[in-house]
């Protein structure tokens, strides 16, 4: 940002001049560039988490900004290193706290590369579901909350009402709703209640319903589409340019998702298309989180079909947790439980970089270890991080109500971001 | 005018005044529940019947919190502000007639309306501008840039949009050939078609459809209400002008909205849904009745005052209806539409009445 004092002549009281009073480009005009300077946040409500900004404005035209964070940084990856690879599972719900299944799933997929470790089919199964329920809660917060900076509260609760029920199906998974650590290294934590198939099926089939009438609602608003249509664009050159990966890059036409280019878990066997879209702006964004959603959903109903009874645990004796009857009914149970617990497990000494296709984009672990029960180096990839740096662009010349209409679609998870 | 004139007249001033003191509480009530049927929630519902109460528990504790008023200032102007807010949004209410007349015989006729100024709607408009001085004095003393902001686009927002308000208006003038409120009620309950049983009545809704229309958005614009609330455009400029104001002055300033809302409301059923002319089955019943004397003549303003009522409550309605339904425009999307859509409709309503009015179709 650049320096608001400038270098007037001695002996003259300056004083703030009014925004946008002149622009003469005249030396001698004390008043020349008088522009307002404002502070957009950390406590600003359309700042979501704790973001700031600091705008120069000319009357309501953005000329220039400059975004800061680190207002939530809680130093995860050092916490990494210092936690037993067990021990850091809870620490991955806090990246994005609103698709926290899927941060695990990414974490124990990272681990379990470096270990060489396969886990049993219906574990992969559980955890797609994990992943794309994410997804899908994460998109209604994502296109809710940008229709609630530009003031349509009520598409906001018709999804968050879907988001509750979803979270009802976390609950039954897990017993967590926001901070789930469903997801162990090896294995998941439980398995599915019996029936929890065909209640998701149910609530696929209900939120279907609901994302058509939130649809109809907002996509042809002529409001809502003054609003967005050609608002805060970041075409493909730009996207490429800053590193944008998901959702925002495929708005843009970069035809990328981890899913299909890099398969993991069973995403080979299943039928879903990436939805792309063209220019960019906040409309493609919004378009292209809500056809995401929908073929979410349809994952997350060939999975329930396709999840059969079995195993959820890896038969690998590093890192699979002991049941609690062998815990307390044998001696030797219960000293490899103390021993799981208070030492971990040891992990192969390597490097390895594993990226899932996480809701808003690359999401990515690269662990290094020494074989020894902590990781030496971890790294996480927080999507968030690059949307983040291209906000100052994207919203340069523009209007403030755009500012907060261009953070709301690029989704920026102050958790994420900040790590 | 009689004793008993006066005190009549100071009766009305004294239940209307109690009515726009409680319209805010009722309104934050109705908006309230009304946003949570639309969006599948309770709503308040936790203090008294349906949670009625739960206005009168705000009402307190609004008034209990500590009156702070923040160091950086300017305190006249802001402790001005609420109050200049206020007064207009009060004043305006007067000169809509929200019933007819009684003859009591010997010349006494009763009014129901607090005063028939022959100005009448000009004397509404002329007020309803001066409450834009309370939000910009709000935003100016608060002394804050987003109140500055909030203030500065809804004094642009206010000039913008009472152009195409007062030449929407013009239409019906032209119609009724009168600005005097009671009149132009008065004149609204002549059949305008008469389609076999079905009586068309003359309101101005039927006879100037285009300047209902530029009116009501007009009214939205005036009032501050989604989809023009953009002078306090919570997501952008947090709370716009009343950023800085706690306690009973930030409520001062909220009750003036509602009542600003609640004269909107009672202009659009004066001049575009017949006033207190009676809705479809009351005028029925009370031909019905056939009564005579005194007796008819006050059943019949207790009817024409329900069917005002119901007419009004419907556009409150409508407001939060809208509300909730709604995104918000931009700045200049709503200044795009204050001048190049609005004021050309306008002028063109305005130029298909007199050619109307000219070759006598109306």
């Amino acid at each position: 940002m650049e320096n608001v004092e400038k270098n007037y002549p001695s002996g003259i009281s300056i004083e703030r001049p009014a925004p946008g009073f002149r622009d003469s480009h005249d030396p001698d005009d004390l008043w020349d560039d008088s522009r307002v300077y404002i502070n957009i946040g950390p406590t600003h409500p359309a700042m979501h988490g704790a973001l700031r900004m600091a705008a120069k404005l000319n009357g309501e035209t953005i000329e220039g900004s400059y975004c800061e964070f680190g207002y939530t940084h809680r130093a995860k990856e050092k916490l990494g290193e210092n936690r037993t690879y067990h021990n850091f599972i809870v620490y991955t719900d806090r990246l994005n706290y609103c698709s926290a299944l899927m941060n695990n799933v990414g974490y124990a997929l990272a681990v379990e590369k470096l270990m060489g470790i396969d886990v049993p089919e219906r574990c992969v199964w559980l955890r797609m579901i994990c992943c794309e329920l994410a997804r899908v809660t994460d998109h209604l917060i994502c296109v809710g909350i940008n229709a609630v900076d530009l003031g349509a509260f009520s598409f906001f609760l018709y999804g968050f009402h879907q988001r509750e029920e979803a979270y009802t199906l976390i609950e039954k998974l897990c017993g967590a709703r926001l901070t789930t650590s469903y997801s162990r290294i090896g294995g998941m934590m439980q398995d599915a209640p019996d029936g929890f198939e065909k209640e998701l099926k149910a609530w696929v089939n209900r939120t279907r319903k609901v994302i058509d009438e939130m649809d109809e609602l907002l996509t042809t608003n002529k409001i809502w589409r003054n609003r967005t249509v050609g608002v805060s664009t970041f075409d493909k050159n730009m996207c490429l340019q800053y590193s944008f990966t998901g959702p925002n890059a495929r708005a843009a036409g970069l035809d990328i998702d981890l899913r299909r280019d890099q398969p993991y878990l069973f995403y080979k066997n299943v039928e879903f298309d990436v939805p792309v879209a063209r220019n960019g702006d906040v409309y493609d964004r919004y378009l292209v989180r809500i056809a995401e959603i929908r073929q979410s959903l349809n994952i997350l109903a060939q999975c329930a079909d396709k999840m059969k009874k079995g195993p959820i645990w890896s038969e690998d004796k590093r890192v699979r947790i002991p049941d609690k009857d062998v815990v307390y009914n044998t001696m030797e149970g219960m000293i490899y439980h103390f021993k799981f617990f208070m030492e971990g497990f040891a992990v192969p000494a390597g490097e390895a970089y594993t990226a899932i296709e996480a809701t808003n984009g690359e999401m990515g672990f690269y662990i290094v270890s020494k074989g020894t029960p902590n990781s030496h180096r971890m790294r996480i990839r927080g999507p968030s991080v690059w949307h983040y740096q291209g906000l100052t662009p994207m919203v340069k010349g523009e209007k403030i109500a755009d500012l907060v209409a261009a953070l709301g679609s690029i989704n920026i998870i102050a958790g994420e971001l900040d790590r | 005018m009689s004793l008993f004139q006066i005190i009549f007249m100071i009766g009305q001033i004294l239940i209307l005044t109690l009515i726009l003191i409680h319209n805010a509480p009722i309104m934050a009530w109705v908006e309230r529940r009304g946003a949570a049927l639309m969006q599948n929630r309770l709503g308040p519902n936790r203090i008294g019947p349906l949670g009625l109460f739960q206005s009168a528990a705000d009402g307190i504790k609004f008034i209990f919190k500590e009156d702070q008023i923040p160091g950086h200032v300017s305190k006249f102007y802001y402790v001005l502000a609420p109050l200049v807010s206020l007064v207009p949004s009060f004043l305006t209410f007067a000169v809509i007639p929200y019933g007819s007349q009684i003859d009591l015989g010997g010349g006494q006729i009763l009014k129901f309306q607090i005063a028939d100024l022959n100005v009448g709607i000009l004397f509404t408009l002329a007020i309803a501008s001066l409450g834009v001085y309370g939000i910009i004095m709000s935003g100016w003393a608060s002394n804050s840039k987003y109140a500055m902001m909030g203030s500065l686009r809804s004094s642009s927002q206010m000039i913008s949009y009472e152009l195409s308000m007062g030449l929407s208006l013009v239409g019906i003038l032209m119609v009724f050939s009168s600005v005097k409120l009671g009149d132009i009620a008065a004149a609204q309950g002549q059949t305008l078609l008469q389609l076999g049983p079905i009586a068309l009545p003359k309101w101005g809704i039927f006879i100037q459809p285009l300047g209902f229309l530029i009116f009501m958005t007009s009214v939205f614009a005036e009032t501050n209400r989604l989809p023009f609330d953009l002078p306090e455009g919570e997501s952008e400029i947090v709370a716009g002008y009343h950023l800085e104001y706690g306690s009973m002055k930030f409520a001062i300033l909220q009750m003036a909205e509602y009542n600003n809302m609640l004269t909107g409301s009672g202009l659009l059923a004066t001049l575009y849904f017949g006033g207190w002319q009676m809705l479809f089955p009351l005028g029925q019943i009370y031909s019905h009745l056939a009564l005579s004397g005194m007796t008819a003549d006050w059943v019949r303003v207790a009817f024409e005052i329900g069917s005002f009522t119901v007419k009004v409550l419907f556009f409150m309605w409508f407001f939060v209806w809208v509300r909730w339904t709604l995104p918000r425009f931009r700045y200049d999307q709503l200044m795009d539409l204050g001048w190049k859509v609005m004021l050309p409709l306008s002028l063109v309503n305005l130029f298909i009445t007199a050619v109307m009015i000219s070759y006598g179709v109306i």
